[in-house]
């Protein structure tokens, strides 16, 4: 940001020292996710960075830690992974469907009770995830669903869902309903309709309310912690464990990979941001 | 003309505005019937659940159920002096079926709780019982031990008679109920929930008041520098929002260590002496320096959404007319952007209230906040009674907050990245 020549010296100041001061933030924010990175290629098992390290000596690094959390024995990462990505697809799925529907209900202008009604959808979102975990062990444990795959999964949706109401309500809230009724008159049954024209307009929405309900999943650990048996820990609780006992460099190997994948989704849902008020745009 | 025939008819014959109710009527179930499957599975799996909390928080059957007889026999007794035979031979009556089933433990643990020294009189008296003759209970119980002749403790066990009670809430503001039956405070030095609560808000609070002050500024510079710059600095707040928590939190435990950078960094510039690095987490300030920074984004995110809506000549026109920089920032910037701070602060100070995974992982145990309490007494010592109410009692915290923030933002504004 230029400043104006004519601005006074002191301004002048002022002006840099907030810029020094929003460098400095975003330093604090970004910079710590840095040090795992190198870190994770420790050739020993330290955590911290050896001398080795700070000369750049190739010998220092290493794929050690990577190649033990895919083969080390007795290794839980596997299981953990295959478990984690198996209960964030079907939580995933589960959220989307009940949220989008939901969403539907809840912007056509004749819905009752509007208010009270999104205040109940939405307060898994707000309500501390302890209460949620401690509300969800109770039920999970009366219906017999604790410590399997399946309570999870529903505990997930439950978790997952205030996304997804949340993402496809605001797109739904620029959506031009004269299209759907032009469908209607040209003769279309609603469930056509819904897959042919709505769906595609409010799908950036959808997925992006989507990609919120896998993170919630797959970073969730609160509640899992409750219900897991031995049978269906993740990696949030690999982790959780690990850090707990002892840090070792495989946690940062793996924490490597998740920060690689959580990229991926950041560019992915940046995209579909853009995408969609490209779409919105064009319906005003 | 009358007013029946004024009226419009659709192409059936019926009258329009019956039609166009049932339209609407139609219309008003289609949208309903949509947001039912969600609705009525969170009604199921969550909501009923809460409710269920509630009810464990304030259940107190177990001793009713187990000394049925005696309060029955208990309802004529006016609790002044000791009680008469009746009650005796009915207390004597329903220990003796307890014993057969093994349950005296829970009867003494359960007890203990109201007053302290039945555990190991209710002992004396499973081995005396054994040898009890027929009739004349209360000479033979009293003799067992001498706290059961004293009218205090048969007071204390008069007072587990209801099914149910606040006792639990009580106890997690460190309150019980003396002999008198008066609510008053445990002694200062075993006061542990007062301190947690009080904690809790405390954190809760600068974590807020921190991620304020950091967040304003970026939030105004990611809002006023041209798009090109700003989406890729976006980037250094999103990253972080959408890697995972416990990733986050193992790296500021890599940083904060003793032998970590930043203590190395201290020692580097010469602020620390090398044998002397201070503990930085563990304790409070590794709950501070992670929560602000996990919790920041929260912090940026509305800001920035309402700075973005501010117009750049608003503060032209403020300086054109005289006023400096800071007063045009202060009169006309700042006033805009209260949405956004009342927005922000609220998402964070709910986030930051119940927050469990960090402080457990960076915050010792002089860093732990009540959720760890909760989840402590959930796990360990499986009193989930007590872990119900104070998860109730932080519940209706939050929910105060989210009131206010629906009030101030409206829960249908609430923007995510």
């Amino acid at each position: 940001m230029a400043l104006p020549k004519y601005t006074e010296p002191h301004y002048r100041i002022w002006h840099y020292i907030y810029l020094t001061i929003c460098g400095a933030v975003f330093f604090f924010l970004i910079a710590p996710l840095f040090v795992i990175f190198p870190l994770s290629f420790n050739a020993e098992e330290f955590l911290s960075f050896s001398d080795g390290m700070k000369r750049l000596d190739p010998d220092a690094f290493s794929l050690r830690w990577y190649k033990d959390m895919i083969y080390g024995t007795k290794n839980p990462w596997g299981l953990a992974a295959k478990n984690s990505f198996i209960i964030a697809i079907f939580a995933t799925i589960g959220s989307v469907i009940l949220g989008t529907v939901a969403a539907l209900g809840l912007s056509s202008r004749h819905m009752p009770y509007k208010g009270l009604i999104m205040a109940v959808l939405i307060s898994p979102m707000i309500v501390p995830l302890i209460i949620s975990g401690v509300a969800i062990f109770f039920f999970m444990a009366k219906a017999g669903l604790a410590a399997t795959h399946t309570g999870i999964v529903l505990a997930h949706i439950i978790l997952g869902t205030p996304f997804v109401v949340i993402t496809v309500t605001a797109t739904l809230s620029g959506f031009d309903h004269s299209v759907t009724r032009a469908a209607a008159s040209l003769g279309s049954d609603p469930v056509n309709t819904f897959m042919k024209i709505t769906l595609p307009l409010i799908l950036p929405g959808v997925i992006s309310g989507g990609l919120f309900a896998f993170v919630t999943s797959f970073d969730e650990v609160v509640v899992v912690l409750f219900l897991a048996g031995l049978e269906n820990t993740t990696i949030p609780i690999q982790m959780w464990t690990g850090l707990r006992e002892q840090l070792s460099p495989t946690i940062l190997a793996v924490a490597t990979c998740l920060i690689i994948l959580s990229t991926l989704i950041l560019v992915t849902a940046e995209l579909l941001r853009r995408r969609s008020e490209r779409l919105r745009g064009i319906n005003r | 003309m009358s007013s029946e025939t004024k009226q419009i008819l659709t192409t059936d014959g019926i009258p329009l505005e019956v039609s166009l109710k049932k339209a609407e009527k139609k219309n008003k179930i289609k949208a309903f019937l949509l947001v039912a499957p969600l609705l009525f599975f969170l009604i199921i799996t969550y909501v009923f659940p809460i409710g269920d909390m509630l009810f464990r928080s304030v259940d107190d059957k177990m001793v009713t159920q187990m000394l049925p007889k005696t309060f029955k026999a208990m309802e004529n007794w006016d609790g002044q002096e000791l009680p008469d035979e009746e009650v005796f031979a009915a207390f004597h009556e329903d220990f003796i079926k307890l014993v057969e089933e093994k349950r005296e433990g829970k009867l003494s643990t359960q007890l203990n709780y109201t007053k302290n020294g039945f555990k190991s009189i209710i002992k004396k008296l499973r081995r005396a019982s054994k040898k009890f003759e027929e009739g004349n209970y209360k000479e033979q119980i009293m003799s067992v031990h001498k706290r059961w002749a004293d009218v205090e403790y048969w007071r204390a066990i008069q007072r587990r008679a209801p099914e149910f009670t606040g006792q639990k809430y009580l106890k997690g503001m460190d309150m019980y109920v003396n002999e008198e039956g008066k609510i008053v405070s445990v002694e200062e030095d075993r006061r542990i929930h007062r301190v947690l609560w009080l904690r809790t808000l405390e954190i809760a609070f600068f974590v807020t008041v921190f991620c304020f002050l950091m967040a304003y500024p970026i939030a105004h510079l990611l809002a006023t520098l041209p798009m090109k710059y700003s989406n890729l600095l976006m980037i250094c707040v999103l990253l972080p929002f959408w890697t995972s928590l416990l990733v986050r939190t193992a790296s500021w435990m890599i940083l904060l260590q003793q032998q970590g950078i930043v203590n190395d960094f201290f020692v580097g510039i010469g602020l620390v002496a090398d044998d002397n690095r201070p503990e930085m987490m563990y304790n409070k300030t590794g709950s501070y320096v992670a929560m602000t920074q996990i919790l920041l984004p929260f912090m940026v995110l509305p800001l920035y959404s309402v700075m973005k809506t501010i117009s750049p000549s608003l503060m032209r026109a403020g300086k054109s007319l005289g006023g400096t920089p800071f007063i045009a920032f202060w009169k006309v910037y700042f006033p805009l952007t209260i949405p956004g701070i009342g927005a922000g602060c609220l998402l964070v100070f709910i986030l930051a209230i119940g927050y469990y995974i960090t402080p457990a992982l960076v915050g010792g145990a002089s860093g732990t906040l009540i959720s760890n309490q909760i989840a402590f007494h959930m796990k360990s010592t499986l009193d989930w009674s007590f872990a119900s109410a104070m998860g109730l009692m932080l519940l209706s915290g939050v929910l105060v907050i989210y009131w206010l923030y629906n009030k101030i933002v409206g829960i249908d504004n609430i923007k995510l990245g």
